[in-house]
């Protein structure tokens, strides 16, 4: 039986007809915005082809890379700190805010902090985060979780905004997209020149350089690393690439693939505390950050999980997203991705289901721009679940082991074959199946006729009078 | 040219028709067609639910059913099955014990071909003798597609069926929502992302959806069924069985 969560609440996503609508929308526009961005490529193909090279390469000697990460940020004047677990980040953090004073700070939009709920943990600390994405702005008003990776408060609508707004800002309703950003701005940007820190995450980590890499379309995140005298970038480990170079490959993937852009808005190329007089003034603090990482590292089935940009792509071709929605796979990240990281970050015990969520149709590996071979990965965490006895269910298992028990039986397989029909004949009314009344098959029969079986197999025709 | 029939066990137990019709387009394109009543099932649910050691067994007799088979070619009506057996038996004799598994494998898995892969790369005909005057459209089922790379060998099949009027409809190429045992643990969800492949074949007007997987014919043919519609489900063999 599936999880009762998952089927709870991607009940309640189906059944929501304004997140229907939305979700509808926003996919199928940035379907549709990748398919004609990625015609400014002459070989795609290549491409993709190229940035999974890199990332196999990279994540095989990560180590090695992570190193030489640390030695160049340091010599740029940066400090590094290493994370081994989501509290370990926000400790870090903390004790570095109290240490100086910082009273609040302003936020980019990072998937990694919210995987360890940094924002909760600051705010218990007495240090006040104020999202600066637009997007995330809106879910944190709404207290809320991201619905996707790249754009998080898709599930909502312009009335829904505009309700949030005028319940949470008590500046009147904004009733048009002009008045909600214009509202937003307003506040944001008194946060910006008033916080004494800013978090970002990064979207690629060069160690030849020790480069934090940042895209954005909105200004916040240059906003957030410049102004603020300390820059904190908490990044997973397996966001590093090797060289400055490598960027001529990722960044012209990263924007096509999530948002359908050949570039976006602004790309910063951040090399330690920006150098100001007096030198002290600014800081910056890389938080590297293994979370599970390193799990999944050293896992040669799963590694390639680790190659992902987060860039998004796969959720929206993905049929399963389409129709739930983010929130209801139940942790930060959805989509197929989401479904192959959550198991492994958190554990099978905890989102062990997701993996079997899908229809295993593969369109999200041929949208990955790293060629993810996402549906394998959710074929190996399904077998891991059922070997570790997490999903197993005994009607199930002992439904495969007789099914198996047969299979080499052919004699048997025909006999229990004819007698499944014969039974099943039983149920049907003019050549239709129109319900089943026990599981598995009255979960079929709830939504879809099933055909009545013929009175004879193939095999049994054959015999008859195919076999010339 | 001898061909062995690798009939799945869906199309055996539940769609025998669609076999009868492999038979007969098969034998009319001057091909010897044999069955080897000895198979039974290539594991494929089992697989995608889980069960490597069940799938394992269920491996273990395919491949002894169909190794010493002399055919030159083993013919599927299934791209889920194909890919099954060509893409992911591998795995399952990965092990350094496996060895004589992975020749024994050898064997059978050069010789594997889905339906419509045979008669247009193997045979070289596209035109095989079919007259069906109906307005058509092909639903591409996901392994066929992105598996095995084919789409383009049922479309030159379909038109080149006499008076058969060919119509794409939007976005062929998204899955119909089966997914094996996903189809009845996420009903729910399965059946959501079905009546959008539903919404899309009313949209393209035609009378029948045609493919090569049972499964996914299975699923849709139950969801218009569901819905009282008087479009059918068609498997290419069907198709081009007719004259």
């Amino acid at each position: 039986m599936a999880n009762p969560d998952l089927t709870q609440r991607s009940h309640d996503a189906l059944e929501n007809t304004v997140l229907q609508g939305a979700l509808k929308a926003a996919t199928t526009t940035f379907i549709e915005r990748r398919r004609d961005a990625i015609t400014s490529i002459a070989d795609w193909e290549g491409l993709r082809q190229r940035a999974r090279q890199v990332k196999e390469h990279t994540i095989n000697n990560l180590d090695f890379y992570l190193e030489q990460v640390v030695q160049k940020v340091e010599g740029h004047g940066g400090k590094v700190f290493w994370a081994r677990t989501g509290d370990d980040v926000s400790r870090y953090i903390i004790e570095l805010a109290h240490a100086r004073g910082v009273k609040s700070v302003v936020k980019s939009k990072s998937m990694a902090t919210e995987e360890i709920e940094l924002n909760h943990a600051l705010e218990a600390a007495g240090v006040r985060p104020i999202e600066t994405d637009l997007g995330e702005y809106i879910i944190q008003l709404a207290q809320e979780k991201p619905s996707h990776i790249i754009v998080p408060a898709i599930h909502k609508t312009r009335g829904q905004i505009a309700d949030l707004f005028e319940e949470k800002l008590r500046e009147g309703r904004p009733n048009e997209v002009a008045e909600i950003t214009a509202m937003a701005r307003k506040r944001l940007r008194h946060e910006f020149l008033s916080a004494e820190m800013g978090i970002t995450g990064a979207n690629f980590l060069i160690a030849e350089t020790g480069t934090v890499v940042l895209v954005e379309n909105e200004g916040n995140i240059r906003l957030s690393t410049q102004v603020p005298k300390i820059h904190v970038a908490v990044v997973g480990i397996e966001k590093v690439i090797p060289r400055f170079d490598d960027l001529s490959v990722f960044l012209r993937l990263l924007p096509r693939s999530g948002t359908g852009q050949k570039q976006t808005a602004y790309v910063s190329f951040l090399n330690g505390p920006r150098q100001a007089a007096p030198e002290s003034a600014f800081e910056f603090h890389l938080v590297l950050m293994d979370n599970g990482r390193t799990r999944i590292l050293a896992d040669e089935q799963m590694r390639e999980s680790l190659y992902c940009i987060r860039c998004g792509a796969c959720l929206n071709v993905c049929p399963v997203y389409q129709k739930i929605g983010g929130q209801a796979y139940g942790w930060i990240y959805p989509g197929p991705i989401g479904a192959v990281i959550s198991p492994q970050l958190q554990s099978l015990g905890q989102s062990g289901d997701l993996p079997f969520a899908s229809s295993l149709c593969g369109a999200c590996r041929t949208a990955c721009p790293v060629d993810i071979n996402l549906p394998d990965l959710l074929l190996a965490l399904r077998a891991r679940a059922k070997e570790s006895g997490a999903g197993r269910k005994l009607s199930e298992s002992i439904a495969m082991r007789s099914v198996a028990f047969a299979a080499k039986r052919p004699r048997l397989f025909a006999f229990a074959g004819k007698v499944m029909r014969s039974f099943a004949r039983l149920l049907s009314r003019d050549e239709k199946i129109k319900s089943v009344p026990f599981p598995p098959l009255s979960g079929w029969t709830r939504y879809r006729d099933l055909p009545a079986p013929q009175s004879s197999s193939f095999r049994a025709r054959w015999k008859k009078h195919l076999d010339e | 040219m001898r061909v062995s029939l690798f009939i799945t066990c869906l199309v055996d137990q539940m769609f025998p028709d669609v076999g009868d019709a492999m038979v007969t387009t098969l034998r009319r394109l001057g091909v010897e067609v044999g069955f080897n009543d000895a198979q039974t099932c290539c594991g494929q649910v089992a697989f995608n639910t889980g069960y490597r050691p069940e799938t394992r067994a269920m491996a273990e007799h395919f491949v002894s059913v169909f190794e010493n088979d002399k055919a030159d070619f083993i013919v599927a009506p299934s791209g889920s099955c194909t890919a099954m057996v060509r893409n992911f038996y591998g795995e399952l004799f990965h092990g350094a014990d496996d060895q004589q598994w992975r020749e024994r494998l050898g064997q059978v898995r050069p010789r594997l071909r889905e339906f419509s892969e045979f008669i247009v790369n193997e045979l070289g005909i596209e035109e095989v003798g079919a007259r069906f005057p109906s307005r058509v459209t092909y639903h591409d089922a996901c392994h066929l597609l992105r598996e095995l790379g084919i789409s383009d060998q049922p479309r030159r099949l379909i038109r080149a069926v006499r008076d058969v009027d060919f119509v794409e409809m939007e976005a062929p190429d998204t899955c119909c929502g089966f997914g094996g045992t996903f189809s009845v643990k996420y009903g729910e969800i399965s059946n959501a992302i079905l009546q959008e492949k539903l919404t899309r074949i009313e949209k393209s007007g035609v009378e029948y959806v045609v493919a090569n997987d049972s499964s996914c014919l299975m699923q849709i043919a139950g969801g218009l069924s569901r819905a009282g519609s008087p479009v059918k489900t068609m498997h290419l063999a069907e198709l081009l069985a007719r004259v």
